[in-house]
């Protein structure tokens, strides 16, 4: 908004003389959105496509009409990759901004650094990125895939596919450890064998020596669970060293920063990912939604994943659980929403649970080939079974604990 | 075997790679005693050169060994110009404008480029093989080139007029000012190269690390230990700290994991630095280059 010396002060005197209860009201007017996604640094590949999808999803409701009759107002900050930003933004959307709704955090990390800043201002959070699962939350909404979801998926399909000798490769913190374990479990549960498991720091550039320890271990294929800009130099040079020809990686977290895009169709050809959404998806809604976003993205338009369907989809579930609600209370949205809420977005329905408040969701494997996905399976409505293992707010609704904080093992879950 | 010569061929290659990515910085801190900490943004900057360079049609060979060097050459200059030659002898203050220059260059970049890795070049060069073990020939180029680029900037310092009349500028200004030398075009050439050899390594690297406006702050760290373990030797210091510090983090790297192998490179400067306070070149090869 542009405002010159003359507009300013005719509205900061008008504001001045307007009595204070008055000035009060016209403030609480609009619903108040905040969003906190990281749009610079190394997690950017993945915070600006969601960024763009909320702000088309806010722009839709809007020109909808708005919720119950007022404006939605959305705010977006950049934690800029750091996590002392990610609380103090927290801080600022709960106590300054009086945030209706708090849509935040990629990494796993980051969501731990404000779950619980959220639960003390009783502010509602949603965090709608894929991850290791078990946050057992009332207060926070996880409606991105969990592995019970892909991982268990996409290891037996690859398994018999390439063979029973896996490779891991994953991010060192608590999404990629944790990830790795359930890789683990999948992997033997399938009658595999896990011959290493690798964890590396978020600003390693250098894969040289793990490429060499690949070659010497020999196993038919790679499970990766890398995180961020730095590592999508692996898949580069992993091809560069000839090995994407003769051991084929699988991935948990490839092509969700788009890296199907930054790196070359001979270097990607033949990967194998599983998530709740992709931007191939052939259905008339997903088209529908492809269209409407390159026309609000403009020219450069980012391609499309689960991260930013699933922001999209989940505004559209907590302005569709407000609408029920017939107001933005917490207490209610969260009834309302738990009541088993779903909605129908571009990756088909997307629905609450209620015992672990994650989403029973759509689940695709796709294969890489020439940058784009081609879809290969299908499964519907699949249920978080990780979480419901060790999760349920239905018997107790005053958990806030996030359940593999220590692992798996320590959850009780064999791997 | 083929496992030990190819874990060797790694080794030589971290080498490598840490002398790459610290010569430019060695120039400019060894010799001028000028803290650029906007070093990585000087890598960075060469990276984009090529990624830009070859979206817009030019070889990829040409964008990285002639215009990486060349533009980032230009900054250089540019930047001593502006900025570092009032701040000469100011160890504290040039420190903090080069910090300063580093984020505004971070930031330049952001905003024309976005903040996301900009670049599909591909690493050109094929593969090799060594017996059962495939490496790529790209590392085999960048450690060449990377011996290449030591020769060559011993050859500019040791055997020609400017080599000779930056180093005498170096050891006593006045003295060479009052034998009729322009110091402070001497001063400008010498941190032009400095700025054209960290562009030509960013160019060198940029395919095979992908670019980011924030990639630098992955090298900065990296290339003033290697520097500061090497001492006053601009090249023997390089060289000997390269593979010091390069074979520790290999090794280690190798045999745990890359976490414990960064750990391990920084103790071992740590250890060194305690030893020898001065850097290798302060205790051994004390009259080399």
């Amino acid at each position: 908004m542009k405002l010159n010396r003359r507009q300013f002060v005719v509205s900061a005197t008008s504001a001045l003389a307007m009595p204070a209860v008055l000035r009060n009201a016209y403030a609480a007017d609009d619903i108040k959105f905040v969003s906190i996604l990281d749009q610079s640094g190394g997690l950017d590949i993945y915070g600006k496509p969601m960024v763009d999808t909320t702000k088309m999803a806010i722009d839709e409701i809007n020109k909808a009409g708005g919720l119950l009759g007022r404006k939605v107002d959305l705010k977006v900050y950049d934690p800029q990759s750091t996590i002392q930003f990610y609380t103090q933004f927290a801080t600022q959307a709960s106590a300054g901004d009086k945030a209706d709704v708090v849509h935040a955090g990629i990494t796993s990390a980051s969501r731990e650094a404000i779950r619980p800043t959220l639960s003390r201002f009783k502010t509602l959070y949603f965090y709608n990125t894929l991850y290791e699962g078990g946050v057992c939350d009332i207060n926070n909404f996880c409606t991105g895939s969990t592995p019970a979801q892909t991982v268990e998926k996409l290891v037996p399909h690859t398994m018999n596919k390439w063979g029973k000798k896996v490779y891991i490769v994953a991010a060192d913190y608590n999404y990629g450890q944790i990830t790795a374990q359930w890789v683990q479990k999948y992997v033997k549960d399938n009658g595999g064998e896990s011959v290493a498991v690798e964890f590396f720091p978020l600003d390693v550039t250098n894969f040289g020596p793990t490429i060499k320890k690949i070659q010497a271990a020999k196993p038919d294929m790679v499970m990766s669970a890398l995180v961020g800009g730095a590592h999508a130099s692996f898949y580069r040079q992993y091809a560069a060293a000839g090995m994407n020809k003769s051991v084929p990686i699988a991935s948990t977290t490839f092509g969700v920063g788009n890296e199907h895009k930054l790196i070359s169709a001979a270097e990607g050809d033949g990967m194998i990912c599983a998530y709740s959404y992709f931007e191939e998806i052939d259905s008339p809604a997903n088209a529908d939604f492809v269209k409407r976003f390159k026309a609000f993205a403009g020219d450069g338009a980012p391609a499309l994943n689960e991260l930013a369907a699933r922001s999209y989809e989940a505004a559209y579930l907590w302005a569709e659980a407000v609408k029920q609600a017939g107001s933005t209370d917490r207490a209610k949205v969260t009834e309302a929403l738990r009541a088993g809420l779903g909605i129908d977005g571009p990756s088909g329905k997307v629905q609450i649970e209620p015992k672990t408040n994650h989403a029973v969701q759509n689940v695709y494997l796709a294969e890489l080939k020439d940058q784009s996905f081609n879809i290969i399976e299908k499964h519907e409505n699949q249920p978080p079974t990780d979480t419901l293992l060790v999760c349920d707010l239905v018997a107790d609704p005053t958990q806030s604990t996030f359940k593999f904080e220590n692992g798996l093992k320590a959850a009780g879950i064999d791997i | 075997m083929d496992l030990l010569v190819s874990i060797i061929f790694q080794i030589v290659y971290v080498i490598a790679n840490l002398a790459l990515i610290s010569l430019g910085l060695a120039i400019i801190f060894g010799m001028m005693r000028v803290i650029n900490l906007a070093h990585g943004e000087f890598l960075m900057l060469g990276g984009y050169t090529v990624v830009v360079a070859t979206n817009n049609g030019v070889n990829i060979w040409i964008a990285i060994l002639i215009l990486s060097p060349l533009v980032v050459g230009l900054i250089g200059i540019i930047v001593e110009r502006l900025l570092i030659r009032f701040l000469y002898g100011r160890m504290v203050d040039t420190l903090l404008a080069t910090w300063g220059l580093s984020l505004l260059f971070i930031g330049l970049i952001t905003s024309i480029f976005g903040a996301s890795t900009a670049t599909t070049i591909s690493p050109p060069l094929g593969v090799i093989t060594i017996g059962e073990y495939t490496s790529s020939g790209y590392e085999l180029f960048l450690i060449g080139i990377t011996i290449l680029l030591l020769i060559a900037v011993f050859l500019v310092l040791k055997m020609t007029t400017l080599g000779l009349v930056a180093r005498g500028t170096m050891q006593n200004a006045e003295m060479a000012s009052a034998l009729g030398v322009s110091t402070s075009r001497i001063y400008m050439l010498t941190f032009g190269l400095g700025a054209a050899v960290s562009g030509l390594a960013g160019g060198l690297l940029a395919p095979i690390t992908g670019v980011l406006p924030t990639i630098g702050t992955v090298y900065i760290a990296k290339a003033f230990i290697t520097v500061i373990s090497g001492g006053m030797a601009i090249l023997a210091g390089t060289t000997s700290a390269s593979i010091l510090l390069g074979a520790v983090n290999g090794v280690v790297s190798f045999v745990t994991g890359p976490t414990l192998g960064e750990v391990a490179l920084l103790l071992a400067a740590i250890i060194l630095l305690r030893l020898m306070p001065r850097g290798i070149t302060g205790s051994i090869f004390r009259k080399s280059l």
